[in-house]
């Protein structure tokens, strides 16, 4: 294989490529972030040529916040950068350890950094992913061991830029806090990813996908069913964007297998077993007005 | 010098040739981790050839995908310990076989005076020989101090 001189012939060589392209299409909306991701991917590029033509070959800090409401996949777009930061050579391995306080902190004084450091070296060679980082600092504590755990981290994000990427995660009011309390977190961190709330059209969207990879699709009126029930579901507390979809989808199949069970001397064809119609939505709790403070169902 | 020819301990894997450079210390752990072997770092200051159990640096440290995890801990060991032997142990968990397959020193004193024959005239003119290291006659902690 040739030394690659050209965008193209760098990008088809890591196959990262393919990667990014399956961002493109799995992944709903998302604009903002898949645009960073892009041009994270770009620099990596021409850093890999600039280092084949023998130019500075210092790796970048590629430490990441992702900051969101919940279910706007971050979980989801860790993993992919994991896998693209592989295949462009950033990181050796590609796999992802994702953990939250309770995996770091221990109980106890001289348990916090043994636990600290046997996460680390497991996401070694590849992507630390903290989910609900702000956790890690209890203000209202001075003793807490978070503290020690935030400082473990810090200096391996530091000197351990080649061996791992560390992604925070959280909900943006809390890790800005977080942020202004750690500040030396914030300036080990490069790039700050804001995953925006996903629009009405983009939920539906997610919803065709989410089903269409399971086998099911919906039936006649199932899709404008889903539509209202999305209109009413946004505006409700605890609302959390792809996952509440999921969840959704997820009642309406029980519904769906509970009207097939009550027949029980019907032939079911493959179209009966893969549609989801419109009375399975509808009899959720979101449409019944008298419940409308209940999210749950 | 019949007890310590080379002048330098040989025990484990590679051990009559030149110490192992890091980089070449972290292809063998890929080599092991890739085996879905367990690598565990353990230190000594009495490298007795029947002092099977050295210390251990921390715990064996299963489920990691990398050697840079490894190099850390050894690199925290060897500042811990400058002057120990320390050694490098692959454990392989499979079923029936659950023992250790990799073992290799990545750390030694500088100056190794190895070991000396123990003569012990028993009945008769019977003689039993065992041998003693040289370092070994002063404490733990003490050793290899030059
Ligand atoms: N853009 C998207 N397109 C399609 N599906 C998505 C998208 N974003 C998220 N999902 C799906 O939504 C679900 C929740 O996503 P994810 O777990 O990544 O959210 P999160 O931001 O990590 O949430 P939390 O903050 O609660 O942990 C997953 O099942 C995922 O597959
Ligand atoms: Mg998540």
């Amino acid at each position: 294989m040739r030394t690659a001189r050209t965008v193209a012939e760098v990008m088809a060589q890591s196959q990262a490529g393919d990667v990014l392209d399956e961002l493109d299409r799995e992944l709903v909306g998302l604009a903002p972030v898949k645009a960073r991701i892009r041009d994270i991917a770009a620099l990596l590029v021409i850093d890999r040529l600039r280092m084949n033509q023998g130019l500075q070959a210092q790796t970048p800090s590629l430490h990441m916040s992702f900051t969101g409401n919940p279910g706007t996949g971050k979980t989801t777009v860790a993993l992919r950068m994991a896998q693209i930061l592989h295949r462009l050579g950033y990181i050796r391995k590609g796999h992802l350890v994702a953990v939250t306080r309770d995996d770091l902190v221990g109980q106890y004084v001289g348990h916090t950094a043994p636990k600290t450091r046997e996460v680390l070296k497991k996401a070694m060679g590849g992507v630390l992913f903290i989910d609900e980082a702000y956790y890690l600092y209890r203000p209202d504590n001075e003793r807490d061991y978070g503290q020690e755990a935030i400082e473990i981290l810090m200096q391996v994000m530091e000197n351990h830029r080649d061996d791992l990427v560390v992604i925070l995660a959280g909900y943006g009011d809390r890790m800005e806090t977080f942020f202004q309390s750690n500040p030396g977190m914030r300036s080990r961190i490069a790039h700050h990813l804001e995953f925006p709330d996903f629009a009405e059209g983009e939920l539906l969207r997610i919803a065709e996908m989410m089903l269409e990879q399971q086998n099911y699709r919906f039936g006649p009126g199932a899709r404008e069913a889903f539509q209202e029930y999305l209109a009413r579901r946004i505006r409700q507390p605890q609302f959390a964007n792809a996952r509440s979809v999921r969840n959704a989808l997820d009642r309406a199949r029980l519904r769906q297998a509970s009207r097939l069970f009550a027949n029980p001397d019907k032939e079911l064809t493959v179209d009966d077993l893969s549609t989801i119609e419109s009375p399975d939505i509808r009899a959720s709790r979101v449409f019944d007005p008298g419940a409308a403070a209940t999210p749950n169902n | 010098m019949m007890t310590n020819p080379t002048g330098r301990l040989t025990q484990g894997q590679f051990s009559f040739l030149p110490d192992l450079t890091d980089a070449e210390i972290t292809l063998q752990i890929e080599y092991g981790l890739k085996k879905g072997y367990a690598w565990a770092v353990e230190y000594t200051d009495d490298p007795h050839p029947r002092n099977t159990y050295w210390e251990m640096f921390g715990m064996p440290m299963f489920d990691l995908s990398d050697a840079a995890g490894v190099m850390m801990e050894l690199k925290s060991c060897r500042s811990t310990f400058p002057q120990h032997y320390i050694r490098l142990v692959a454990f392989d968990s499979t079923r029936g076989v659950e023992t250790i397959v990799m073992s290799f020193i990545v750390n030694r004193p500088a100056v190794e005076p190895g070991f000396g024959l123990v003569r012990q005239e028993t009945n008769g003119r019977t003689m039993r020989y065992t041998i003693r290291g040289y370092e070994a006659e002063r404490a733990e902690g003490e050793r290899y101090r030059r």
